[in-house]
């Protein structure tokens, strides 16, 4: 196990908190118009865990279960991933200008 | 080392990829960053980490299973299932955070520090219960379980214990990393709260509730990042999480409503009596008395709901829409932030059927100019045009804002019957001097009106 300490506790939490207020700031800027494919692009976004679960089904010495989570975690976090911005990049192509420009 | 370069230089993506979205102008490219810094992450994760052989199998088979059924989802969903989808994403979100969880404690238990325990029990549950609260939002949306808010006795103090339970087995687990059997307490408990927390929820509260979902899901995400020690998680997760949170919170406003009346109020369960006192009654009309009504008509707004996209109606709309500009009418459309299933539903519904997005106009904007129109035509929106939420304290919606379609020189109204809205309360508009009723299915009226149109033209 990844030995964590207080002090990388402390650490993240800044990154979290930056990165929160980051996000309120950019995602209060965002047109009405494209609430649903914001939607579904930070949902894209989210299935980065699917880094958490490569780690772990590729770290040594793990126990058939782990992996066969693990596997099934990767299996949905790439769903969302792969399926996520192909439908975001749908939605966003269907969105036209009076006169058809983009 | 070289890992964490990729990471930093794929979170920079993200950021940007959130930052471009604000715009439909730029709205592609931003899509583009965040395919690409996801790419980046998986492949910097894979190149620079050691991985076996065997364990590389797993991954490439997990991978492409997750394409086959992610592919076909995206490429040949109908639009009008987007909340469904969005609703079943967030699940498979919650269960990756949840599995994660189980399996890293399962593999390293019991040698997990508190800090690493605290981490991972806030990942299990939150994982977790967007996991089962989502397919139950998903099964709502879809209609596999009634879209009505689903209530018993002692719901909310139910609702309740089972979270108080989930979070002291957390903590619980955080001091005693060691006891299994806690885990599986807190795996469970925040299985059903998920269930509990969606149950009570009625279709037209599910916009707030798919955008907390969405945020949870984020979190979910940014604490397996803390478990791991990852910061491409952590911001990622938070960027998800904050834009659930923005989104919840427009939602809510638009209904004058806070989280809590509407997780624990369970709106909508019971019909309003409407008012005692003289029966009202509500002028029927015809297909034909509407078009003579629109001929000559200067500006029109059409004012779409859910009914619209119960009916798939919005091609035909845009005919209608079409018809009249050809006639000299002016048309737009009104969008309230809460009518659909989902934030910005209406939105993607009309764009799909080639709406110019210039037409879309916000209930800011678009309020000053109902006094102008000659016409308003509500198709399938109820209590967001519901005048009595301007002036009825005793009304449920009271406060909520509204589009003010009554101060249109008339307006019409295609309702399939004369059943309340979602909320259950009676509409005052159906009653006004100025307001024609046609029942019927939206896309049968809207597409009767276009034929008639082009009768008369001839």
């Amino acid at each position: 196990m990844h030995e964590i300490s207080s002090a990388d506790i402390i650490e993240n939490l800044f990154v979290f908190v930056l990165a929160s207020f980051l996000g309120l700031e950019l995602i209060r800027g965002v047109s009405r118009l494209l609430h649903t494919p914001l939607m579904s692009l930070t949902n894209a976004i989210s299935s980065i865990a699917i880094v958490g679960s490569l780690l772990l089904v590729t770290a040594h010495g793990m126990d058939r279960t782990t992996t066969l989570l693990g596997a099934a975690a990767i299996c949905c976090s790439a769903i969302n991933a792969i399926g996520g911005f192909m439908i975001t990049e749908r939605i966003l192509k269907m969105f036209k200008r009076k006169g058809g420009a983009a | 080392m070289k890992t964490q370069f990729v990471y930093l230089a794929a979170a920079a993506l993200f950021i940007l990829s959130i930052k471009w979205m604000s715009q439909v102008r730029s709205s592609r490219r931003g899509n583009w960053a965040g395919s690409l810094a996801m790419l980046l992450a998986v492949a910097g994760t894979l190149a620079y980490t050691g991985v076996t052989t065997t364990s590389l199998g797993w991954v490439a088979g997990a991978i492409a299973l997750g394409a086959v059924i992610g592919i076909p989802m995206a490429v040949f969903m109908p639009m009008t299932a987007v909340p469904q989808r969005t609703a079943l994403s967030h699940a498979f979100g919650g269960l990756a955070a949840g599995l994660v969880g189980t399996a890293e404690y399962l593999q390293y238990a019991p040698h997990i520090n508190h800090f690493a325990m605290g981490a991972l029990a806030t990942e299990m549950l939150l994982g977790y219960l967007t996991f089962t609260g989502s397919m139950l939002a998903f099964g709502k949306l879809q209609e596999i379980i009634p879209t009505q808010p689903i209530i018993y006795p002692l719901r909310n103090i139910i609702s309740i214990a089972t979270l108080l339970v989930a979070i002291g087995s957390g903590v619980f687990l955080t001091m005693h990393p060691e006891n299994a059997t806690v885990m599986w307490v807190l795996m469970g408990a925040s299985l059903l709260f998920g269930i509990l927390l969606v149950l009570p929820i009625g279709g037209a509260d599910m916009p707030t509730v798919i955008a907390i979902l969405n945020s949870y899901a984020g979190l979910s995400a940014s604490a397996m990042g803390f478990v791991m020690n990852n910061k491409l998680l952590i911001i990622a997760g938070a960027l998800d999480g904050s834009s659930g949170l923005i989104l919840s919170i427009l939602m809510c406003k638009a209904m004058n409503r806070s989280f809590a009346n509407v997780l624990f109020a369970g709106v909508g369960q019971t019909i309003v009596k409407a008012q005692t006192g003289p029966a009202k009654s509500v002028k029927a009309y015809t297909v034909e008395d509407a078009v003579s009504m629109l001929d000559g008509a200067r500006m029109v707004i059409i004012v779409p709901g859910y009914g619209l996209a119960v009916a798939q109606a919005q091609h035909a709309v845009k005919e209608l829409a079409a018809v009249l500009h050809q006639r000299g009418t002016e048309v737009k459309y009104a969008i309230h932030p809460v009518a659909g299933r989902m934030p910005g539903h209406m939105n993607v519904l009309l764009a799909e059927a080639d709406v110019p997005y210039d037409d879309l106009l916000e209930l800011e904007h678009v309020n000053p100019l109902f006094p102008e129109a000659d016409m308003a035509i509500v198709l399938g929106a109820n209590d967001v045009v519901n005048p009595a939420a301007r002036h009825d304290k005793s009304s449920p919606i009271y406060g909520m804002p509204i589009l003010d379609v009554d101060k249109a020189r008339s307006v019409m109204v295609v309702k399939r019957s004369m059943n309340p809205g979602f909320a259950g309360v009676d509409n005052e508009l159906f009653y006004l001097d100025n307001t024609m009723m046609v029942f019927g299915d939206a896309k049968k009226v809207v597409m009767e009106m276009v034929a008639d149109f082009k009768r008369i033209a001839a």
